[in-house]
């Protein structure tokens, strides 16, 4: 057997519920290059026997990944990564950190500790969402 | 889909004391069910009802379309794992391999035999003198190997430790995955069954509180947090599973199937956890109500 | 089933295997010798007209094995009852392994039958046989065994022939069903005991006298249904007569009552009583100075009247009674077992 590209873990104390963890995991591995085109994902089997998890939960996972047009199912074959978040963004991932970094240093001193700046992160970015749908 | 198990009014007593009553339920085929509630419930008394060890007092039980332990058909269809993992001590391994294909129907010796390998036993081992882990894995062996439709597990995994729960609970997931049958298995800690289960009961004082597809239940119960209000204000359509006031704000959980609009109120969702825990607070409420007013 | 019905009981049956096994060698090995010196020993007392003698000190000389294999015979039973019938399904509750079982693909009824069939089985061959083979090796001392040890004598009638076996089936049933009601080991194995030595003493007592109508006669007095027969010296008083319970012409009957009668036929003395006889001692053949002896003063009084009356079953009835004795314990065992089958599927979990 293949040995599988990545490896799933769940946070119980993560507040999200078990599929989305998993989907969130794959997107994550996509996103810093862990997985690309063409790798297979653990089998509902082998996730199911690693995690002690319902089958369901994997499927629906899988199901939710497919619906985004991530990964495909090959029928008696498994699943398998069809497209990438890697391409355009990752090139900007360096200078939009260094920014970042600019950023929480200038917080810091203005005298904010961590927690107020995560809750300042946290709102500031959930209004320019909100903003950003309406 | 047809049903594993339904139950149109059961219920059981022992001399006065009703263990299970007014069991309502019907399971669909093809889920990994959760039986949860405290200790002396009734979980128990119901999964001894489904295997047929216990005829029931009152009310009638039909699992996989046929009647409890009503012959050898209905045994093959149905397996059961105890709690405690009962094992014969003077037994081998092997002696208890040998002993599941001689009295069963169906029989994956070549199932047994992979899993006993890969759990590490050595078949002239003495049952007796195994782990409690081990003990628990090789009762699974035996319920697993006969390829029933329906595995009962009672309390599987109360009397092991972390790891020994978690790589029973692997073991039994995993060959979900491989046979397709369905799984009934209580605990008393929701904790146990959160990950695994995607269909629950909560059983507490011998009766069902809710029984449902754990996606469900999870998107029709909420948390309402708010100014204080009693709950005959409440819309018609929620109903409160707990509730708890302090001078100004009031606490809720409810159970609805309409969006909330009530702009007063900050919803929340809950855990599995949370949600069990509400039914089985509601319980003790309803009580202490009941001891106050003939304490009066 | 039967492999584990078998596996799990192997270990006591070869237990009471080895143990029967070194009973049989013994008596197979002493059993000829044993026989060979009875019918020696009865053709030279025939002779020489000594066979009481004979008797006593064959009887004697083998007393100890005899009692030995008696008491074997009679505990049988109860062990199997004890340690084979309580446990059988409490060691299955207390370990929870009904549990286990009853959820094979075998019904519980079929469980029920192997355990009890097989093991119930065994129980019976294993008394049965050990039975038989006492009775054959205590045949010759059966034979010259005083009237309190005959064949027919409660203690002994029990450690004969195939009543073992009966007693072995029910006390076998009477433990798993006693098991199955109690749940518990010691508490099971406590209350069987009580039970079955219960009943082993109500049988004899009570039951076994009516098994058939028992034969009441009345005899003459002679020194086969005399235990004591004195005549004081020098006129001191009555002659004095005691009987013992045994009845002229059938050697080995089981007395149940047994009265001295005066010459009115009113009895004046039970079993093992003495009583004085009315007839003159001053002349006559009972006086001490007519010099005529023991025999011609019992001949006197027998003349004036003086009778045993004893009702007693009669040797020749040892099988009958065996077979009736066994029959009413395998009904026993028939309605116990019933009711272990009625329990396990109602009740029992």
């Amino acid at each position: 057997m293949e040995i599988s590209v990545i490896e799933f873990h769940l946070d119980a104390k993560s507040g999200l519920s078990p599929y989305l963890q998993l989907v969130q995991q794959v997107r994550h591995a996509l996103r810093l290059g862990m997985l690309r085109e063409g790798d297979q994902l653990p089998t509902v089997k082998e996730v199911v026997a690693q995690l002690a998890i319902n089958a369901n939960t994997v499927l629906k996972a899988y199901r939710e990944l497919e619906h985004e047009g991530l990964v495909a199912a090959r029928p008696g074959v498994g699943t398998f990564v069809t497209a990438t978040l890697t391409d355009t963004s990752l090139a900007a991932h360096g200078p939009l950190r260094l920014e970042l970094r600019r950023w929480l240093a200038k917080a810091r001193r203005a005298g904010l500790d961590d927690e107020s700046i995560e809750a300042l992160f946290m709102t500031t970015f959930r209004t320019a969402a909100e903003e950003d749908i309406a | 889909m047809t049903s594993v198990l339904e139950a149109h009014g059961l219920g059981k007593r022992y001399g006065r004391r009703w263990a299970l009553r007014e069991c309502s339920i019907d399971i669909p085929a093809g889920h990994v069910v959760g039986l949860v509630g405290p200790n002396g419930a009734g979980k128990t008394t119901l999964l001894k009802l489904a295997s047929g060890q216990l005829e029931p007092t009152t009310g009638g039980i039909t699992v996989l379309g046929g009647r409890p332990a009503g012959g050898r058909a209905q045994l093959a269809k149905v397996g059961f794992v105890a709690q405690d993992t009962p094992v014969y001590a003077g037994l081998s391994v092997a002696d208890h391999l040998r002993l599941g294909a001689r009295l069963n129907l169906r029989w994956d010796a070549a199932m047994a035999r992979e899993r006993i390998a890969r759990l590490g036993l050595a078949p002239a081992q003495r049952a007796g003198k195994l782990s409690g882990g081990q003990r628990a894995q090789l009762a699974l062996t035996l319920g697993l190997a006969k390829r029933p439709e329906l595995l009962i597990l009672d309390e599987p995994v109360a009397s092991l430790d972390p790891l020994a729960r978690r790589e029973f609970m692997q073991g039994l997931m995993e060959a979900t995955v491989e046979h397709e049958f369905s799984v009934v298995l209580s605990s008393h800690l929701v904790s146990d069954l959160e990950r695994v289960c995607d269909f629950l009961i909560v059983i507490v004082d011998s009766r069902v509180q809710v029984a449902g597809e754990t996606d469900k239940l999870l998107a029709t119960h909420y948390r309402l947090t708010g100014p204080r209000r009693d709950p005959d204000r409440l819309p018609a359509d929620q109903h409160v599973i707990s509730a708890s006031h302090t001078e100004r704000q009031s606490t809720y959980v409810i159970r609805t199937d309409a969006p909330i609009h009530d702009p007063a109120w900050t919803v929340t969702g809950l855990s599995l956890e949370d949600l069990v825990l509400a039914y089985m607070d509601r319980r003790t409420v309803e009580n202490r109500r009941v001891a106050l007013e003939v304490r009066r | 089933m039967i492999w584990l019905t078998w596996r799990q009981f192997r270990g006591a049956a070869a237990m009471t295997a080895a143990v029967l096994v070194v009973l049989a060698v013994a008596l197979a090995l002493t059993g000829p010798g044993l026989s060979s010196g009875y019918s020696t020993g009865i053709a030279s007392c025939v002779q020489s007209d000594s066979c009481k003698n004979f008797y006593d000190q064959f009887f004697g000389t083998y007393q100890l094995p005899f009692l030995a294999v008696s008491l074997v015979v009679l505990l049988l039973p109860a062990l199997v009852g004890l340690f084979w019938g309580a446990p059988l399904i409490t060691r299955e509750l207390e370990a929870g392994t009904h549990l286990l079982v009853w959820n094979q693909g075998i019904t519980r009824a079929r469980w029920l039958t192997v355990k009890l069939g097989l093991i119930g089985l065994v129980a019976m061959a294993a008394t049965c046989l050990c039975g038989l083979a006492v009775t054959w090796w205590s045949s010759p001392l059966d034979k010259s065994a005083p009237e309190e040890l005959a064949l027919m004598a409660p203690l002994v009638f029990g450690a004969r022939g195939i009543a073992p076996m009966g007693y072995a089936a029910f006390a076998f049933a009477l433990g798993v069903t006693v098991g199955m009601l109690v749940r518990r080991t010691l508490p099971a194995m406590a209350l069987t005991l009580a039970v079955f030595a219960a009943l082993q003493l109500a049988m004899p007592l009570l039951v076994r006298p009516h098994l058939m109508p028992p034969v009441t006669g009345t005899f003459e007095l002679s020194e086969s249904n005399m235990d004591h027969f004195g005549i004081p010296r020098h006129g001191a008083g009555p002659p004095d007569i005691a009987l013992k319970d045994a009845v002229p012409g059938d050697a080995g009957a089981w007395v149940l009552s047994n009265e001295l009668l005066d010459p009115s036929g009113r009895p004046i003395a039970g079993a093992g009583q003495g009583a004085p006889i009315e007839v003159s001692t001053t002349s006559g053949p009972c006086a001490p100075s007519g010099g005529t002896g023991m025999d011609l003063c019992l001949v006197e009084i027998n003349r004036l009247g003086y009778r045993q009356q004893a009702t007693y079953q009669p040797l020749e009835r040892f099988w009958p009674f065996q077979w009736i004795e066994t029959g009413i314990y395998a009904l026993l065992t028939a309605g116990l077992t019933w009711f272990s089958f009625w329990w396990i599927r109602r009740r029992l979990s």
